[in-house]
């Protein structure tokens, strides 16, 4: 076999690696590299995108496999054992090499590594610690990390790889646990869940109250998964449930949803279309709206139901409840302003502070929200009332659905 | 007209003393002109802001928010930034509460420029690109940067603090930083930068920026609004663009006209499924059977949204039972019984009765944990009579293989399971049942409902009646 130069493996493994749409490099710990040997910082807030690529994407991290040899025959996957892709592996210094070079530079944040299964779950879990525990201990790094986790490997790997990570994750894959049994045979559904819970069990576990010993560090970014949209047939409805019973259950920062994209190397299993991208983005907004917004899942889509690609699910829901509204921003309460098309979490809040020393106009509102005219037909402030609007040949005209442009 | 020169561009201290004087003596904005004096030709300006008079001993106080809001505004670039905050310092008197007023004229001006500052900082923590200057020890990097905003002075620490064992410099055409590994140090801003012209792994990192692109995902506006076109032109990745964008629709398309790959060699045996006697209707004859069987049901729906079956646990041969309901949430996550909050009442009560847990073999009516989400949290459903029903299967293979002589059944649905039909359970307490097989069975309530009483007192006495009960059908087994 020929021997692949650095750069040759680094335009494999990263090119393998795209298809996870994590690259999020916040929520962690403080630290920085004062008093110590290396380099690397990190805090709690919001992460740095050191770059978009053209896709819209930020690269925070250096996200590659260790590996994209694989073991499995994942329909969706261009990794999987079946495809032709070009294979190569890095060995451990050289990811180490390429991280902190690439960190000294200032072009990421850390590394995100992920990795084909070789030979078994632990060997494979284990050579990604071997990186972690390389970083950390023998360089002193103190940026971020995010470590895929492999489900089958042995709960001491898994904790090993939580001692250094600022976050780990697993692919919960697919919406319906039958297309994982279909599309991804080696993947065990019931073994990725109990990990999940095993990873909450042991982030709760730090915070526990009463706790004599400080227990090691565990994920202090916690956990997050990835979720395909458009490889099966389930409908919105169902990605949504099934996000927010995994948000629930193992108290995830974040659920990914990814279009399937289009791979070099497809299966015939498997056949390609145009991403859906526009449904993936109304897919976080719904994801939104559970998360800050007070909505359940069941006021924003049926469980068989796909969402409006025309109108986003706030709007939408607005659409179908239009005997709510106009909502007084002088009066009403939080949850009802939340509710309002076209006003955020944070200008909902600034509403609230500035009512208490006056009566908004809707001149104040607009200056307060992004959605401007959105806001307009759905609200009364002082002087404003849209029943003009609604009594208009066209109600709410201003609310016209637009489709987003994709290319 | 009054004319104040501020030291420096960003001289917000000078500002301070400036429009504090200025406030005490009660000029009014409309009549004073804000000027910065230009650098002369030795560098760093040193001198006082001029054009006002000494301020007088006299306190002016002003809210914390106005001075952090300065902070932001001074490092604009517009023209305006110091009359501004004049109006803003000036205003304050007759309206005390003006910084709250978010959608005030000045307010929303000042805002907007703090805003503009506060992500020119942060967009100079992402796009500094560093070059490393050759053979130099400790490792020295060397970045030429053009902030939209004065941002370098309030950026460099994080950079300080990331680096610290690092040396580097980041010149701009403002102000330039240096860091030795022991203190910042400011210098005028450069025309011209002077770093480093290569670097080997800017390679590396274009082969990644190229890589990790999706070209069937092109969302170039998105892109923009994140990485705005001015700072292109020190990005080093930015040269790909344009031909990344043009190549990305043909190779999106190719890979959808392209056949269906089939393997181009032998593939490797495919390595077994994970265990899993998914049978779960095989008669388990051991406990561990029993697991096994738990984990892989699908005899009625819970399975599914639940983490795993939760089978009992305790002594494989005991002769005290206890049922309970279902797991809770932890339960789940665990895959033991009674190890939550439920857990801790029934292990307290164990304790005060004398039962010692570990003789006992601890299981649930239904072994999948019921709920529904509720926000980010799981709502505990009782399970009905279908999934209890469904669920005897398991318990009965554990009453037969464990054969206690004494079943405690801790609330009404263990009851339902243990006997098949419902039971009262505040009647049927204090008093042992006959079952089937010459074993005895105690009611009581489950140990959440203990948790649930609101009353103080009330709770005390449920607990004294719930530990009687227990250490009731602890003496049976004498």
């Amino acid at each position: 076999m020929a021997v692949l130069d650095l750069r040759k493996k680094l335009a494999i493994l990263s090119d393998a690696a795209k298809y996870d749409a994590s690259c999020a490099s916040s929520g962690t710990t403080r630290r920085d590299s004062r008093g110590g040997r290396g380099v690397g910082s990190s805090g709690p807030g919001m992460g740095i995108c050191h770059a978009y690529a053209p896709d819209g994407r930020c690269i925070s991290l250096l996200k590659i496999l260790l590996t994209n040899y694989c073991i499995y025959d994942c329909a969706y996957c261009v990794n999987r054992v079946s495809s032709n892709t070009p294979r190569a592996r890095f060995t451990i210094d050289e990811v180490v090499g390429l991280t902190l070079n690439f960190y000294k530079r200032n072009y990421i944040e850390g590394l995100f590594l992920s990795s084909g299964i070789i030979q078994s779950g632990d060997y494979t879990m284990e050579a990604m610690v071997r990186v972690a525990h390389a970083l950390r201990l023998d360089h002193d790094f103190r940026g971020y990390i995010h470590l895929k986790l492999i489900p089958e490997a042995s709960p001491a790997l898994i904790a090993e790889a939580a001692l250094h990570a600022d976050r780990v994750s697993i692919n919960i894959e697919l919406p319906r646990d039958e297309s994982l049994a279909r599309l991804a045979p080696e993947k065990d559904v019931a073994g990725i869940k109990r990990a999940m819970g095993e990873i909450r069990l042991g982030i709760e576990s730090r915070s526990a109250p009463g706790r004599k010993a400080r227990a090691p560090k565990f994920a202090p970014a916690g956990q997050s998964t990835q979720m395909i949209v458009g490889a099966d047939q389930a409908a919105d409805g169902e990605i949504l449930a099934r996000g927010e019973a995994l948000y629930g259950r193992y108290k995830l920062r974040r659920v990914y949803y990814s279009a399937f994209s289009p791979i070099p190397e497809a299966s015939a299993r498997l056949p390609l279309q145009r991403p859906p991208v526009l449904r993936e983005h109304r897919l976080y907004q719904a994801d939104w709206l559970l998360r800050f917004y007070g909505f359940s899942r069941a006021e924003i889509v049926g469980e068989r139901d796909n969402l409006d690609l025309a109108v986003d699910p706030k709007l939408a829901w607005a659409l179908r409840h239009r005997g709510d509204f106009p909502v007084d921003v002088n009066l009403a309460d939080r949850e009802r302003l939340l509710r309002t098309p076209g006003l955020g979490v944070r200008s909902v809040d600034r509403i609230l502070a500035l009512r208490r020393l006056k009566r908004l106009r809707l001149e104040d509102v607009q200056r307060l929200c992004r959605g401007a005219d959105k806001v307009k037909p759905f609200v009364i402030a002082d002087g404003w009332s849209p029943l003009a609007l609604a009594d208009a040949e066209r109600p709410l005209a201003v609310a016209e659905p637009r489709q987003l442009s994709l290319f | 007209m009054r004319i104040v020169e501020l030291a420096g561009e960003t001289d917000l201290a000078g500002w301070r003393r400036a429009a504090r004087g200025l406030r005490l003596e009660g000029v009014a904005p409309d009549e004073v002109c804000w000027s910065v004096a230009r650098a002369d030709l030795f560098g760093a300006p040193d001198h006082a802001a001029t054009g006002v008079a000494a301020p007088a001993d006299r306190a002016l106080t002003v809210p914390p928010a106005l001075i952090s809001l300065a902070e932001g505004v001074a490092c604009h670039r517009s023209p305006e930034r110091f009359a501004l905050l004049y109006r803003l310092l000036w205003r304050l008197r007759d309206e005390p509460r003006l910084l709250e007023l978010r959608t005030d004229g000045d307010i929303a001006a000042a805002l907007a420029m703090a805003k503009a500052v506060a992500r020119a900082s942060h967009k100079m923590k992402a796009f500094v690109r560093f070059r490393r200057v050759d053979g130099a020890r400790p490792e020295t990097f060397v970045a030429w940067f053009e902030p939209p905003h004065r941002v370098v002075e309030r950026t460099a620490p994080f950079f300080a603090r990331r680096f610290a064992n690092l040396r580097f410099s980041i010149l701009t055409p403002d102000l330039c930083c240096f860091w030795d590994g022991r203190a910042l140090r400011f210098e005028p801003g450069v025309a011209k930068p002077d770093v480093p012209t290569v670097d080997d792994l800017e390679s590396y990192w274009l082969t990644y920026y190229a890589s990790i692109f999706n070209p069937a995902r092109l969302k170039v506006a998105a892109m923009q609004s994140e990485m705005p076109k001015r700072y292109w032109r020190n990005l080093p990745e930015a040269t790909l663009i344009p031909g990344l964008i043009d190549g990305a629709r043909q190779r999106s398309e190719a890979m959808m006209a392209n056949e269906a790959s089939e393997p181009a060699r032998r593939l490797p045996a495919r390595p077994t499924a994970p265990v899993g006697p998914a049978n779960e209707n095989r008669t388990p004859d051991t406990l561990d059977e029993v697991a096994a069987g738990v984990m892989a049901c699908r005899r009625c729906d819970l399975w599914r949204d639940a983490t795993r079956g939760v089978a009992g646990e305790g002594a494989g041969r005991a002769r005290l039972m206890l049922v309970g309901e279902q797991p809770g949430d932890l339960e789940d996550l665990a895959g033991r019984p009674f190890i939550g909050p439920a857990g801790q009442v029934l292990d307290r009560a164990l304790a005060a009765a004398g039962v010692p847990r570990q003789d006992a073999y601890v299981t649930n009516a239904v072994k999948h944990f019921k709920h529904e989400p509720r926000g980010k949290r799981r709502l505990h459903k009782t399970p009905g009579t279908g999934e209890v029903t469904a669920c005897r299967w398991w318990l009965d293979h554990e009453r037969r293989i464990v054969g206690p002589r004494v079943i405690v059944a801790l609330g009404g649905t263990a009851a339902l399971a243990v006997f098949g039909r419902p039971m009262p359970i505040m009647k049927s307490r204090g008093r042992p049942f006959a079952l089937d097989g010459g074993a005895q069975a105690v009611i009581t309530v489950h140990p959440s409902f203990l948790r649930r009483l609101p009353d103080e007192r009330a709770k005390a006495e449920a607990y004294r009646a719930f530990v009687d009960d227990l250490a009731a059908a602890h003496a049976l087994l004498a």
